[in-house]
């Protein structure tokens, strides 16, 4: 399972809040182009993953290589930097900033991004919505600019945590439609996900995590002769 | 002589003048702390003392290098910026995780010493600095006279005031500042240097102050303790109009400096406390403030 383009590499990956030691030596890695999901109960680390990547948490220690690029002790916007961009599982709009303000406002930190057209393009009701008040937008609304935002910064790994959470059915297929054009157009997307039927249906390989640690690792063609397996990491 | 409710005209427009002119300063110093407050999470206590060193490097400068009026407008806000982030970047960024009661009580002491050493070099008489020759004079209205300083007073606050506020909520590093308000971190994981968007900010909210400090040099005398008797009213002003609000501090300012006019004429003995008084009324009905968000 280790391939050598691998383009985030995660090993022993450690991460503290204050005293509270959460992660015990994550190791997993996403190679380009893939998507890949985080699989796992509630609390077991999966944010925490995610924010250690991105430089949000204070203490961490191993390493989680970027393009061959070491980022544990990197500050975030270096980090970011580098072309990786965070859609948060609170979605982070906000409210003083219009809808326009909050999706020009993450900075194109590469080229090869995609342009404002496109992305309006693949989410037209934020163009309707422009003017009003970033937190006025419906719930679906919001993730939808929540991932919309990251898209024109040129970041090639996308960490999408929890895109589908308390959203209504056909809001998660359209957001399953674009995690699916999002990996056709080329981006490499680390996918938080409760809901594995819906991760069955838009990525490569599942990880499974327990007590801030790798227990599993599943190839979604897999999945399938797994579903017992994975039921009971899941406890459902 | 002319009356309007049985208040001599003159002498109404007087005090509303004055008042205007009080209002114009706690607006430029009240905007600062409500900058300072949004993005640090830092009540700064030492903000009447850097509107003191404003009005000092003027009048430094005047003494000592000859800079008139136009040059101490550049270098005070610069010079007094420069101060505060070497304060920030020394000391307030040690701060940010905890209550704000621990930037509160830093910036108060050293308001304290601050005071203390200019107090100590310059005694507390005060120093008189001349109206610039250019804005010398008056205008007499009919119904009263208007003093052009004065007049240019509040112009100038106005400018500042309705520049900040146009930076803030119309321009792309105003919208970054309003985002790194709500929630940093996350600004800071898009790319953007936050810490050194903190100082900066830190910077500028001081350096309002330190123009403040210049306008009201040949208003005030030049006295070290022109902050410590002015920032307690600024305070009071920042509670009322809502603690981190840009647009309510500068309204606020404005209308209670008017208020505080007003009540001079009718009755004088509540002058000095009104503004307090509004403040109680205010935090009881609404805690937050006439333009705070929540509860
Ligand atoms: N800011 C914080 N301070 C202290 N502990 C925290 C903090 N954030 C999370 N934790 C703890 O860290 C552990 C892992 O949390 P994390 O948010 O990473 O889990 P998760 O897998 O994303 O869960 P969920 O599926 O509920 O989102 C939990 O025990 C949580 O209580
Ligand atoms: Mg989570």
């Amino acid at each position: 399972m280790h391939k050598p383009d691998a383009l985030l590499k995660v090993s022993g990956l450690e991460a503290w809040y204050g005293e509270s030691h959460i992660l015990h030596g994550m190791d997993f890695e996403v190679a380009a182009g893939e998507v890949v999901t985080l699989l796992g109960r509630n609390g077991a680390g999966k944010t925490t993953t995610m924010k250690s990547i991105m430089g949000m948490v204070a203490k961490r220690k191993g390493s989680a290589t970027f393009g061959g690029t070491e980022t544990v002790g990197l500050a975030s916007n270096r980090i970011a930097r580098l072309g990786i961009a965070l859609c948060p599982e609170e979605r982070g709009i906000f409210a003083s900033l219009n809808v326009r303000e909050n999706m020009v406002l993450p900075p194109v930190v590469q080229e090869g991004g995609m342009s404002l057209d496109e992305v309006y393009g693949l989410f037209p009701r934020l163009l309707e919505r422009a003017s009003s008040q970033g937190t006025k937008l419906s719930g679906g609304e919001q993730q939808m600019l929540a991932i919309a935002r990251i898209l024109r910064t040129g970041a090639k790994l996308l960490l999408l945590d929890e895109p589908t959470e308390g959203l209504a059915p056909v809001i998660v297929q359209h957001i399953g439609d674009i995690i699916r054009q999002l990996k056709s157009r080329g981006f490499t997307i680390l996918l938080v996900e409760q809901n594995f039927h819906f991760a069955a249906t838009v990525a490569d390989r599942h990880y499974v995590v327990e007590h801030g640690k790798v227990i599993d690792m599943i190839p979604n063609d897999q999945l399938s002769q797994s579903m017992d397996k994975l039921k009971g990491y899941l406890g459902v | 002589m002319m009356t309007l409710f049985g208040i001599p005209t003159a002498a109404l427009f007087g005090q509303l003048l004055l008042g205007l002119i009080n209002g114009a300063f706690y607006a430029m110093l009240s905007l600062g702390l409500a900058l300072i407050f949004g993005l640090l999470n830092i009540i700064n206590f030492s903000h009447g003392a850097q509107y003191m060193m404003g009005a000092f490097v003027a009048w430094l400068a005047l003494t000592y290098l000859g800079a008139n009026y136009w040059v101490a407008l550049v270098l005070a806000p610069v010079a007094v910026a420069a101060f505060g982030i070497v304060l920030e970047r020394t000391m307030l960024s040690r701060l940010y995780k905890l209550d704000h009661l621990y930037g509160l009580l830093l910036t108060f002491g050293l308001a304290l010493i601050i005071e203390g050493i200019f107090r100590q070099l310059y005694g507390i008489s005060g120093m008189p600095y001349a109206v610039p020759k250019e804005l010398a004079g008056g205008w007499n209205l009919g119904f009263m006279y208007l003093p052009i300083y004065r007049a240019w007073v509040v112009v100038a606050s106005l400018v500042l005031c309705l520049g900040t506020w146009l930076l803030i909520e119309k321009t792309k590093l105003g919208a970054y500042l309003r985002a790194a308000t709500e929630n940093p971190a996350l600004v800071q994981a898009f790319g953007i240097n936050v810490p050194v968007m903190i100082t900066l900010t830190y910077g500028f909210g001081v350096a309002l102050a330190g123009i403040a400090g210049v306008l009201a040099a040949p208003i005030y005398s030049v006295n070290p303790l022109m902050g410590s008797n002015l920032i307690i009213v600024v305070f009071a002003v920042v509670v009322i109009g809502g603690m981190g609000s840009i647009l309510g501090s500068v309204v606020t300012g404005f209308m209670l400096g008017m208020l505080e006019g007003l009540t001079k004429v009718i009755y004088p003995e509540a002058a000095s406390t009104v503004i307090f008084m509004v403040m109680v009324v205010v935090l009881l009905i609404k805690p937050a403030g006439l333009f705070g968000k929540g509860a």
